[in-house]
């Protein structure tokens, strides 16, 4: 296993210095002018020094080499337009925080009301008028099919008036963290609450279900410790990826109440070409990204026991 | 006790009446008429040769069962009203051009932030432009917007996907490139694009596919991967057919309900990404109507109770159409699905 792990990390390490080079590169093709406020008085000269300055006059292989360098340092750089002269790393932990209370609150809520929501429906697909499948069919077809922007609007819109605050958000007053993290929630008690019935109705038509029934094992214990263990599964490789995901942040929602966090971050010093944040940005989101999907495929292997990555036996 | 009694007698003389016929069974089934008897069969030719035959057709089947689903019905209906009438609106009689500011004739005037009422339906918006023009039209350029991008989308990706998950030497090179494209974020390809080139239903319909069309991609491969090594895979294989048809004839037909749900789903999404795209700034310019731009001038204007009016009816006409498309898409999907056919 842990030679296993150390493949895939050296795998990955690989991956993210690819991504990098890339957006490097893409980077470098925006427009001069975006460097400076004041482009057009500038003479050709001053354009010059300051482009020196930022080391923005070497061929791309060497710029590219001296970041490498630096990020071996442990340095991921200062930014150049966002705060000029402010290092990085200070800059997200300033803002991460906050995404990252929010957005675990927001989990933890979507994980309460989605995965019961699921059992459920799953549950009353059984029953006579399937009364809890319909409303629940109804609500993820209006959540999944209605765009996250304009809901999210409506939400921020008619939310603060029936609640009677404002409609941002400030840290101090509890009653306006309501809003967002409804918002942020709705999405994935839909998504929640639809995969679990999925798998729970699929695993609950097998055959082995059917055996432990005719065997008079009670219903609940059934739907507990066999249905719903099987049906968790497939869901579970994603907890870690969107306890890791928080971090970043989501840019429509905190923009929308005005939230200090990372979620329009990335938006903001691309449109502004802070070139060093935006390759310290997608370096820590493409990391996180990676570690998810690790921590995602051995978190499965930890919930069932068949999931294994190490040898080959039934694999095809 | 009594009751057993009761019961027992014609059981008693039912059974004696078996014993009888097997006894004797000539003379118990004397007398049937000659057509209730069997009779032993000649030898046929012509009948060794009739095979089994279904009139089974796979389109057919996919209607009948798409058509019993009401519910998708009744939104397929919505869907055909509001397709015809985007495009019948301008030619209707005494509809206003949805760029033209509209003057009051008396004073000259722009009629800004007019509410709804019968003249202007769906109200004026901030520079005087009718919104109900606005609304329609806008909802033109967002539909062609979301069914060009599904288009290429299901193209292409389902084109990389068969050649991702089919052709085994390709996996680990599509992986990685998947790993690599899936961490460039979207916004900055976004934001390139309309950098190069100039801001406009090309460009968004260009940027959109540019980044698109990775999940799609990446779903039709897991699809693949899972039904490549199906035993009638393996058998025809073995008899020599060739890759081509393989993939044509016994893997495409399987993905068919799974290509049109993620096509129906595309076209909403790439709707929503239009809006979510012109809230970040790098829509479409504001002349040309969308719903994009149409939601994004209504938010700015949203804190007014007076005005929600011009956030509320694009969103609605929006969420109709959205909606719509979900439910026909996901009941065609099941009604494609040859397992729901029995």
């Amino acid at each position: 296993m842990a030679k296993y792990i150390f493949k895939r990390i050296l795998h990955s390490i690989v991956t993210l210095c690819v991504v990098i080079c890339i957006v490097f590169v893409l980077l470098r093709q925006m427009p001069i002018e975006g460097y400076f406020n004041n482009y057009d008085k500038m003479s050709e000269a001053a354009v010059q020094v300051s482009l020196q300055k930022m080391g923005l006059t070497d061929p791309i292989p060497v710029q590219i080499v001296h970041y490498f360098g630096q990020l071996l340092h442990g340095d991921l750089g200062t930014s150049n337009k966002f705060r000029q002269g402010y290092p990085i790393a200070k800059i997200v932990a300033q803002k991460a925080p906050i995404s990252i209370k929010l957005g675990l609150i927001s989990l933890a809520v979507s994980l309460a009301a989605g995965l019961p929501l699921g059992i459920m429906m799953a549950r009353s697909t059984k029953t006579r008028w399937k009364l809890w499948d319909k409303f629940g069919t109804v609500f993820i077809v209006i959540v999944e099919a209605v765009p996250s922007a304009v809901y999210h609007l409506l939400i921020q819109l008619y939310g603060s008036e029936i609640l009677g605050v404002s409609m941002l958000f400030n840290v101090d007053n509890p009653k306006t963290w309501i809003l967002p993290i409804f918002s942020l929630s709705i999405g994935n008690i839909a998504y929640y609450a639809m995969w679990l019935r999925r798998y729970m109705v699929d695993e609950s038509n097998k055959d082995y279900i059917r055996l432990a029934r005719a065997k008079g094992v009670p219903e609940g214990k059934i739907s507990r410790s066999h249905v719903f263990r099987n049906a968790i599964v497939p869901l579970v490789q994603y907890l870690p990826q969107s306890i890791l995901f928080t971090l970043m942040g989501s840019l429509y929602v905190e923009s929308l109440y005005s939230i200090p966090g990372m979620g329009g971050l990335l938006i903001q010093v691309i449109k502004l070409q802070d070139n060093t944040m935006v390759q310290a940005l997608v370096l820590i989101y493409a990391a996180l990204s990676v570690l998810g999907l690790l921590f995602g495929d051995l978190m499965m292997a930890l919930v069932d026991p068949r999931i294994s990555f190490t040898g080959k036996e039934g694999a095809r | 006790m009594n009751y057993r009694h009761f019961k027992a007698a014609p059981l008693e003389a039912s059974l004696q009446e078996e014993l009888k016929k097997q006894v004797d069974p000539a003379a118990a089934y004397a007398d049937l008429p000659e057509e209730e008897l069997f009779t032993p069969a000649r030898f046929d030719h012509s009948a060794a040769e009739r095979g089994g035959y279904s009139n089974y057709s796979y389109w057919g089947a996919t209607l009948r069962a798409f058509f019993k689903n009401k519910v998708a019905v009744f939104f397929l209906a919505v869907i055909v009203v509001v397709l015809a009438f985007t495009f019948i609106q301008p030619l209707l009689p005494n509809q206003r051009d949805p760029k033209t500011i509209n003057n009051d004739p008396a004073t000259g005037v722009q009629i800004i932030n007019r509410a709804p009422d019968e003249e202007y339906w769906f109200g004026t918006n901030s520079i005087g432009q009718d919104l109900w023009a606005r609304t329609w039209a806008g909802t033109r350029t967002s539909l062609g917007i979301g069914f060009a991008v599904a288009c290429f989308e299901a193209l292409f990706g389902t084109l990389i996907g068969v050649l991702w998950g089919y052709v085994r030497k390709l996996d680990t090179f599509f992986t990685e490139l998947y790993n690599i494209f899936d961490n460039i974020p979207q916004t900055l390809v976004l934001i390139l694009v309309s950098y190069i080139m100039r801001p406009g239903v090309g460009t968004i319909i260009f940027a959109l596919c540019l980044t698109g069309w990775l999940d799609m991609a990446r779903f039709i491969r897991n699809q693949i991967v899972i039904i490549r090594d199906r035993d009638y895979n393996l058998a025809s294989r073995c008899l020599g057919t060739t890759t081509g048809r393989i993939v044509t004839k016994n893997l495409l037909p399987y993905l068919v309900s799974v290509i049109a749900l993620r096509m129906s789903l595309a076209i909403p999404s790439a709707i929503g990404n239009e809006v979510f795209v012109t809230y970040i700034g790098i829509g479409l310019p504001t002349d040309i109507p969308s719903l994009g731009n149409l939601v994004q001038a209504g938010r700015v204007l949203m804190s007014q109770p007076s005005l929600r009016y011009q956030l509320l009816f694009p969103t609605a006409v929006l969420a109709t159409i959205t909606i719509s498309l979900y439910v026909v898409g996901n009941a065609f999907a099941d009604a494609a699905d040859p397992k729901n056919h029995v």
